[in-house]
């Protein structure tokens, strides 16, 4: 018989759920990729899960993007859906070992998302009943035009779903990404006392910023459990690895 | 007056004032022969004359493909595969089942969401959570749910398919084999059909019968809700 479901707030794991979120060229990747770093170089075990990622549905959201298949209804339940594998794959069991698990986006990208493409607040809320609670969420704060500015540099083109152009706000790709992201840091802010997301300011330098990630994690870790890992490796550059 | 609703908040921009055609559902567990009579029925309501759209469970153009490959591989966790199922009838349901009620046409559907909430409570999902997750969902015009007791339902799998994986619930370890988790997984999808006779309304129906004796009950309940100013059953006035 498989484990009853738990809702969010009610899981008690030994390890630690770290998260960030923030629009599209926030810079909240880098500053977690920069902690994970960091983390290991401690001596913990932490795992890495993004959005949208689960090999399972992969196929079904790429087919749907491209083909436009996807209404604010399906666009909301395949992402649910490849959030749900990794959930019980890439998240809940590293937790229920201790580990610290970090995730680029989480529940809030889709409650920013899908409610800005008219899906109710309250359905979308219930239906990520099942999340795990984050033992901190940050959320990367950037004025859009910082961030338009990091994204329009990155790359060349804006991808259909990425700049809203399913919402039909705009013909103009850069209009309708510029208006789309605009309403998403609306649904953001609403959410910094609705979730307790702790507020980064994205504009102030990255070291800066790693600073006060850190110090925040820190506070959070007292009792997480180290490994054995680093040890190892010292051994290993000695020439002395334990044997299998 | 719209003559349809959502059970909660439906998905966004649909005017229920538009739907004007027939929503029935054919429900119940695995086995009871529900693909045999939507065939059946369809077969019979166009002979009468009605547009029929018929449509089942992972037959979504977005999911179904993926939906049945991951089955194969047996890998699905239990909220993930009920999602991945909603994922499918929400593509049905606005891209098949809605436009066809904007035509006029009979949609006849094996299963809907009460299997998927059936299976999703089995397999430990918080039925609160399930049932908020499937509200957008259209309240169809009837469900005709087909019954069978256990031993009826056995003898009648073991002379058809024989006990396939997922309808034995072996992803849940109830049994030391298929037959004993076939019969308990069962077992536990009738009890949440029956508890959900009352809560929706449905229409129980003896599937212990013959395919005839069922198909002949269930062509006049039928013909109650796609002819109801007609005091004969559908097909009558019009052969």
């Amino acid at each position: 018989m498989p484990a009853s479901m738990k809702m969010y707030g009610k899981h008690r794991f030994p390890g630690r759920l770290f998260i960030v979120e923030g629009i599209d060229g926030s810079g909240k990747s880098t500053q977690l990729s920069l902690l994970h770093k960091w983390l290991e170089s401690e001596g913990y075990v932490a795992s890495f899960s993004e959005w949208n990622s689960s090999p399972l549905v992969r196929d079904v959201t790429k087919r749907g993007k491209k083909k436009k298949m996807l209404t604010p209804m399906t666009f909301s339940l395949i992402h649910a859906t490849d959030f749900a594998d990794r959930t019980e794959h890439d998240i809940i069991p590293p937790l229920k070992a201790g580990a610290i698990v970090l995730a680029d986006r989480y529940i809030y990208t889709a409650f920013a998302r899908d409610v800005v493409r008219g899906v109710h607040p309250d359905w979308v809320r219930s239906l990520y009943g099942f999340a795990v609670k984050p033992t901190v969420a940050f959320y990367f704060r950037a004025p859009l035009d910082v961030a338009m500015k990091r994204i329009l540099g990155g790359r060349d083109a804006l991808k259909y779903y990425e700049a809203g152009m399913d919402l039909e706000l705009s013909d103009d790709v850069e209009e309708s990404f510029r208006i789309f992201q605009g309403r998403i840091v609306e649904e953001y802010d609403k959410m910094v006392d609705e979730f307790g997301l702790v507020v980064i300011d994205a504009t102030l330098s990255i070291e800066e910023q790693q600073a006060e990630m850190r110090r925040i994690v820190t506070e959070a870790l007292t009792g997480a459990k180290k490994t054995k890992v680093r040890r190892w490796l010292d051994l290993a550059s000695l020439g002395k690895a334990p044997q299998k | 007056m719209a003559r349809f609703s959502f059970f909660g908040e439906g998905p966004p921009e649909i005017d229920l004032d538009e739907l004007k055609g027939k929503l029935i559902v054919l429900e119940g567990t695995d086995g009871v022969g529900r693909s045999t009579h939507v065939s059946l029925l369809k077969q019979w309501l166009e002979n009468n004359g009605h547009a029929v759209l018929d449509t089942g469970m992972t037959r979504s153009a977005l999911a179904g493909k993926r939906l049945r490959q991951a089955k194969e591989g047996h890998t699905l966790g239990g909220i993930t595969m009920s999602l991945f199922y909603t994922t499918d009838f929400a593509d049905r349901l606005e891209n098949e089942m809605i436009p066809a009620l904007r035509a006029g046409f009979v949609v006849l559907t094996d299963r809907y969401i009460y299997s998927l909430m059936a299976r999703s409570i089995v397999r430990g999902a918080d039925p609160e959570w399930i049932g908020n997750v499937c509200s957008f969902a259209l309240k169809p015009d009837a469900v005709f749910y087909l019954r069978l007791n256990i031993d009826d339902l056995i003898t009648r799998v073991i002379q058809t398919k024989g006990f396939d994986y997922w309808e034995s619930g072996m992803d849940l370890h109830l049994g030391a084999d298929r037959y004993d988790s076939f019969v308990e997984y069962q077992k536990r999808l009738l009890a949440q059909f029956d508890s959900m006779v009352e809560a929706y309304g449905f229409e129980v129906v003896d599937a212990s019968g013959s395919i005839e004796e069922v198909f002949d009950d269930l062509k006049q309940r039928i013909g109650r809700v796609v002819d109801p100013d007609s005091a004969s059953p559908a097909g009558k006035s019009k052969k």
